[in-house]
């Protein structure tokens, strides 16, 4: 067994790596970035030639990975929580397909919203689809749990949701690990009928994975990944999910009083939860995100025994846990705390000093503002922080493409100058249909692409359309005379100004692409060459 | 034996480094480890920090409770007041003095500095100056390592300077040389 000091992320890439991995298929996002680039780094995931190279979105990636597992072969999904609403339907009717060479799907769901719109949870996608999860306590667990759930999606014929969670993913810990067993050749699946998704297929596929879902449920009763922990006191029984199961014993470090069920697997073992209700007079139940075990134990009508977590306030309703707040859920005093320092302000991220987004939202400001009607849609990445002083730049920030859709619709709603504001990987990832659309409106919108090379709120990894943005707004639709390109620099405000101003006034769909290195991957670059 | 402690600082400060040797050393060490880090949107210029936990018997929590944490090593003084709420009664701060200000409304030295002597165990260093006088402009958070290693307990100096020869050996000797007068700086300095 060889120790490594690896975060969850990475944990996960080496587990699926050693279950005989031939494909990983990613969109970056914060908490999952860091899955695919250890793979990319990783020697023995060259030397098999394992495909790591980033999907233009979630979507993409999904389908590419579950033609990878018809093929026979390994895949691994990975994403963002977010990620998993663009992938949801190739997700959801995975299913339905099932798998033939095992497919595992990881979201990274981020409670407490460190680099997030919501804390929706994706355990919640994996029952909805009838799908078995898993949601490993530790690093060593995620590392153990991923080669399962490879021979689980073989065994089964099923995908596999992986769900971390923030602190998970981005927390590093001592691994043991053993060696890599073989790749699988390329072999078709056994029953073909259930990939042709047409009605009659999919109804008789529909009956047998609502049988297969019990027995998902008998192995979560016996795969040993969901323990039940006796205690002598039974006043109260605790079922702790994923890293909860941490914070709880974080406080009993000479073990438990009380019985514990600690849940690593979905669907949920029922049997092991009746015994806790039998053996307990309440229940306290921890997960982090949404109060989904929870909710389903308390359901509408009364219980037998009393359920808490954080619904009944006994936990924080929203937010991650801490050893704090499960702290004070047991009951336990608060540890001596000296008072919090009344002299410290908040520090905001902030966009680089030398981006070429200032730039842009400085030029863009200055146009801006003479039109009092103007409307600005912006969109997820570094430039979403164009909000904060001292740019106030735009309206709205929704998800991945939005931007463009909204100055859209605003625009077919007579919002004039109404201008939409992207950056090149959100552009690939799901700006291309929306910019499709509002040529075929024929729409007056200055659609704007901040075009930094890159997908920089990440880390700066390959951005899927570099080189060809104009090319393809143009074979989209966009007159070429309306494609124009401008560099962000303070030298060229003047310019910039003008062009954005003739192309609020042009009555049609304008593109203008703010072209200029992410500084960030610049200075690396710079180092490379360097080194070299 | 076990020691929580936690790195803070601004985006781009460099904290991870320090995390990464003293994750190498306690590696090395047979130690068990847990370091949680911020990734993502903070990283731009926010407030950053990493709970680092170092043990010679089982870790549970990924994160620090509060009131526990033996020590806070900050690159930037606000920031080292940020995570009081964390410090155990008898913990320590180890922290630059030189204020990184990319905010309108940084609060005055004098006021920062008094919250400091409120909290008790400090011990203040000017990282960059001592980095510059030894020649590494940019290993300003090597410094801030060797005044943790004096009171750092389960990892010598000597193994931490082994964990800096192994972290940055791909960079090339003259790096890892810099790094390490840099990390001997602020060893000799914490010690006065």
């Amino acid at each position: 067994m060889k120790k490594n000091l690896l975060l969850g992320d990475e944990a996960l890439a080496l587990g699926a790596l050693h279950a005989g991995l031939s494909g990983v298929y990613a969109y970056p996002g914060t908490p999952s970035t860091e899955i695919t680039e250890f793979i990319q780094m990783n020697a023995l995931a060259r030397e098999r030639g394992v495909h790591s190279d980033w999907s233009a979105n979630e979507k993409t990636a999904m389908e590419a990975a579950l033609g990878a597992s018809y093929s026979g072969k390994r895949a691994l999904v990975c994403m963002k929580h977010v990620g998993m609403n663009v992938c949801a339907d190739a997700f959801v009717n995975s299913a339905m397909t099932g798998a033939n060479g095992g497919l595992v799907v990881t979201a990274c769901d981020d409670p407490s919203m460190h680099s997030s719109q919501n804390e929706q949870d994706s355990r919640f996608y994996a029952e909805f689809a009838m799908m078995p999860c898993f949601e490993p306590a530790s690093q060593q667990e995620t590392y153990t749990i991923i080669q399962a759930a490879y021979d689980f999606s073989e065994k089964h014929r099923i995908p596999v949701l992986m769900r971390l969670t923030t602190r998970m993913a981005h927390s590093r810990a001592v691994v043991e690990v053993g060696e890599a067993r073989e790749q699988n050749e390329i072999h078709f699946p056994e029953n073909p009928r259930q990939w042709v998704l047409l009605p009659a297929n999919a109804r008789v596929r529909n009956e047998q994975l609502i049988k297969d879902y019990a027995t998902f449920e008998q192995e979560a009763e016996t795969m040993g990944f969901n323990q039940y922990v006796d205690g002598k006191d039974h006043s109260v029984g605790i079922i702790a999910c994923g890293i909860a199961y941490n914070y709880l014993m974080e406080q009993y470090p000479d073990g438990c009083p009380f019985p514990v069920l600690k849940i690593q697997q979905y669907p949920l073992p029922t049997a092991m939860i009746q015994r806790l209700a039998r053996d307990c007079e309440r229940i306290i139940v921890m997960e982090e995100g949404q109060p989904l075990v929870e909710k389903r134990l308390v359901g509408l009508l009364p219980t037998p025994v009393k359920v808490s977590g954080r619904l009944d306030g006994t936990l924080p309703r929203t937010g991650e846990l801490s050893p704090d707040c499960v702290r004070a859920a047991m009951g336990l005093p608060e540890l001596p705390v000296k008072a919090a320092s009344q002299v410290t302000v908040p520090r905001p991220p902030a966009l680089c000093q030398g981006c070429g987004h200032r730039d842009f939202y400085t030029a863009l400001n200055n146009v801006i503002h003479t039109y009092p009607t103007a409307r600005v849609f912006s969109d997820i990445g570094c430039y979403t922080l164009g909000w904060l002083a001292p740019f106030h730049a735009f309206h709205t920030c929704v998800e991945m493409g939005s931007s463009f859709t909204m100055a859209l619709g605003a625009a077919i709603s007579g919002v004039h100058p109404s201008v939409a504001v992207i950056g090149d990987s959100t552009f690939t990832h799901s700006g291309m249909t929306g910019l499709l659309d509002a040529v075929n409106a024929k729409a007056q919108v200055t659609l704007c692409i901040s075009d930094n090379l890159t997908t920089g709120m990440t880390g700066g990894q390959d951005s899927a359309g570099t080189g060809r943005l104009e090319s393809i707004c143009m074979g989209i639709g966009v007159e070429p005379e309306h494609v124009r390109v401008i560099v962000p620099l303070p030298k060229n405000y003047e310019e910039m100004e003008r062009v954005i101003r003739e192309e609020i006034e042009y009555k049609g769909v304008s593109v203008i692409i703010a072209r200029r290195e992410c500084i960030q991957t610049l200075k690396r670059h710079a180092a490379a060459k360097k080194v070299v | 034996m076990k020691q929580d402690i936690i790195l803070c600082g601004v985006g781009g400060q460099g904290i991870l480094s320090i995390a990464t040797i003293i994750g190498w050393a306690a590696l090395d060490q047979n130690l068990q480890l847990k370091q949680a880090e911020v990734h993502g949107m903070s990283q731009r210029g926010g407030d950053v920090q990493s709970n680092l936990r170092v043990s010679d018997t089982t870790i549970n929590s990924d994160l620090i409770p509060k009131g526990a944490c033996d020590l806070i090593i900050s690159l930037e003084p606000m920031e080292a007041l940020r995570y009081v709420p964390y410090l155990a009664p008898n913990g320590w701060i180890i922290t630059n003095t030189q204020p990184f200000v990319n905010i309108p409304n940084y609060p005055e030295m004098d006021a920062v500095n008094a919250d400091l002597d409120r909290v008790g165990n400090v011990i203040r260093l000017d990282v960059d100056a001592l980095a510059k006088e030894v020649n590494s402009p940019r290993s300003a958070n090597m410094v801030l390592l060797g005044a943790a290693a004096s009171v750092l307990q389960m990892l010598t100096p000597e193994l931490l300077e082994d964990g800096i020869s192994h972290v940055f050996a791909r960079k090339g000797q003259a790096i890892v040389d810099t790094n390490i007068a840099a990390f001997r700086a602020g060893l000799a300095a914490a010690r006065k």
